[in-house]
Order: structure tokens, then sequence, then C-alpha cells
């Protein structure tokens, strides 16, 4: 097993002591097949126990260990040491604001993502009784791949827009909607498209695609805001010049 | 939260910019050919006066420039912001005045052939 001395330029902040977050080398020795979040909890267990940071399945499943990594947004844990150079740096999040070191404060993508009301509203109440509800593949493939979202914030991080207009209800929310829409059992487009419709919603998007590049689970966020900006130029079609056309 | 109004412009971005994507490169091949002297009498003035004087040439060419121009409007409108301009609707305002006002232009010199 190779080993590799890397310089870790960490970024370090507590609110409420420090005036300005500031950078902190660490020299951590790394094993080729590490990823930076390895590295950061070599950090925390030999070097610097106050460092701060999230991270729960080393395995790019529970979304939370999303940093920038040499200025990308990336999983702490998807990101080996191997792909980069002697010196690597670490800072929280872009676009978010810190709440301490690597840790970001989440609650507006939080009350956005429940604003979009993202679960199933199914367009008939169904007894258990009259057994399950069927789709088919190609019902399942219309939504299946927006599913796969694990809510890390790495699109929110890459989408110039949202730092520009943090109003902006952003790529993973957005998406996530629509992976709802999409879904045969769901009857709930009309409450979701209040806010999706709306000047914030998908209209804030100015198709970028840096949402897309940097999903490491490939929903292809992007490509949803698309498909939801055609459904609803139809909408508006409908609704101002056939306003008697039932949807 | 109110629905947008954003889908007009939108709408004729998304068609102008699928025609654009189509038509241009043809009208650059297109007159490349014509400035090598191929197919010149396609396109000698008279040709080209008669396709323009017919109805369904005018209506192409309405809609070509209709789009292209609301596509470019727009593309304008959003390159603005990405460069720090954020008096969105004072920009906006100016884009879709030029290009309604390129809009109604065509008609009437359309209308004069
Ligand atoms: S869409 Fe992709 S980048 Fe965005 S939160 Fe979901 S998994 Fe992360
Ligand atoms: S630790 Fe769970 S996604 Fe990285």
């Amino acid at each position: 097993m190779s080993e590799r001395q890397i310089q870790l330029e960490v970024l370090r902040y507590n609110p409420e002591t420090d005036s300005a977050p500031r950078f902190q080398t660490y020299a951590v020795p790394c094993l080729n097949e590490w990823v930076v979040l390895d590295a950061l909890n070599y950090v925390k267990e030999n070097l610097d126990p106050t460092l701060s940071y999230r991270w729960s399945c080393h395995m790019a499943v529970c979304g939370s260990c999303g940093m920038m990594i040499n200025g990308e947004p990336k999983l702490g844990c998807k990101a080996f040491i191997h792909e980069y150079g002697d010196s690597i740096r670490v800072e929280p999040l872009a676009h978010f604001p810190i709440e301490r070191d690597l840790v970001t404060v989440v609650e507006d993508f939080i009350a956005k993502l429940a604003s979009v009301k993202p679960y199933l509203i199914p367009k008939e109440d169904k007894p258990v009784s009259a057994g399950e509800f069927k789709q088919t593949p190609a019902e399942l493939m219309k939504f299946k791949q927006y599913t796969l979202c694990i809510n890390c914030m790495l699109c929110y991080a890459a989408c110039p827009q949202y730092g520009l207009v943090p109003e902006f209800v952003g790529p993973a929310a957005l998406a996530l909607a629509h992976r709802y829409n999409q879904d045969s059992r769901d009857g709930g487009r009309d409450q979701r498209q209040e806010v999706v419709a709306s000047d914030e919603g998908v209209w804030e998007c100015s198709f970028v695609g840096a949402c897309s590049e940097v999903c490491p689970k490939h929903v292809d966020p992007a490509g949803a805001l698309q498909q939801i900006k055609v459904a609803s130029t139809i909408d508006w079609y409908k609704e101002h010049l056939m306003p008697w056309v039932k949807k | 939260m109110a629905k947008s109004n954003k889908p007009i412009f939108w709408g004729l971005f998304a068609a102008g910019g699928t025609v654009t994507a189509f038509v241009t490169p043809a009208l650059v091949l297109i007159t490349l050919f014509a400035a090598f002297g191929a197919g010149m009498d396609m396109f000698t003035y008279e040709a080209i006066h008669a396709f323009a004087a017919w109805w369904l040439g005018k209506l192409i060419i309405f809609g070509v420039i209709l789009l292209s121009l609301w596509h470019a409007a727009h593309r304008l409108r959003v390159t603005a912001h990405d460069f720090g301009i954020r008096a969105d609707t004072v920009v906006a305002y100016v884009v879709y005045g030029l290009a309604a006002l390129g809009t109604l232009m065509t008609i009437v010199y359309l209308l004069r052939i």
C-alpha cells in the first residue's frame, strides 16, 4: 500500500469566536486508496479533535459530506486522494452560511425541499383492500433517475443562479418535484406548480447546467428543470389562451 | 407565490433556439455556395423576391425572423444577468423592446413586398 504525504488545507471558522474564516494546513500521511473524508478523519483522530465536518455513511448514500474540494463541490467520501496533487484545499459548500468549519447551515435548503411537497399525493384515495398501485416499467422509467437524489446539495453549491438569487428554489428541490409530478400514481402537480412555476421556482434557472455536472448520483437536475419549463409553458398558454380547456 | 409570466418569453426563446440551430447553419452554407457562384439562378434577385412575395414565403421569413429575434433578446437578458447587471426589469424592457420593434419592422417590410 503506497502512502503519500498530503498538505490538507482546511477552512476553519467558528462564527461565535472568529472574526473571519482562515485556512489551517495539516500534514496527513494518506494511503493511496483513501478519499478526502479519510484524510479529514485522520486529522480529527490524530491531529486536531476540534475540526468539525459532517459525514455518516462513507459510501455516497447519506449525502452529508458535501464540501468544496479544490474549489469544486464534491462528496468527501467519493473524492479519491489519488486524483489530486500533494496539496488539497477543503472548504464548506459554497452559497451556504457556515455553522462551524466545514459544517454549513442547511435550513434554507430543507425549507425549499418541503415547499415543493416532495411526497406522493395520490390521485385517488384507495383503501388498502383495493390492492396495490401498479406501474409499468415505462412509467417507472419516467422518474426513476430523479429518485436517486441524496440531498447532498452539491448542485446548490455549483449553481451560480442560487449564488446570485438565494430565493431560487434550486435544482434538487425542483427535480424532486418533477420526480413526483412524473409518477403515474401522483395527482399533486397543481399544488406543486404554485411554487415550481413561480419566478423563484423553475424560471430563475438559466440552464447553466453545472448542477448536472457535479451531481454524484447522475440525477441530471438540469434536464428535469428544462422538462418542467416546457410543461409550465404549455400550462401558461392553456391558462391564458384557452381558459376553457380544463387541465 | 404567483405563477410566473416568463413562459411567454421562454416559449419564444426555446422555439427560437430550435429554429436558429437548424436555420442559421443552413443559411451560412447557402451564403457560402452563393458566394462561390454555385446555384446562381436560385439566388437571383428575382428568385428571392418571388419567394418573399409569395404568402407562404412571407410566413416562413416572418417566423424565422420573429423567433430568432426573441431568442436573441431573451439570451441577452440572461447573459446580462450572468455578467452581473442586476437591473433585470430595465434590461428586459430594452431587449424585448428591440425584439418587438424588429418584429414590427419585419411585418411592415414583408407587407410592402
Ligand atoms: S440532485 Fe444530485 S447534486 Fe443535487 S442534491 Fe440531489 S444528489 Fe446531490
Ligand atoms: S458520508 Fe455519506 S455521502 Fe459521504
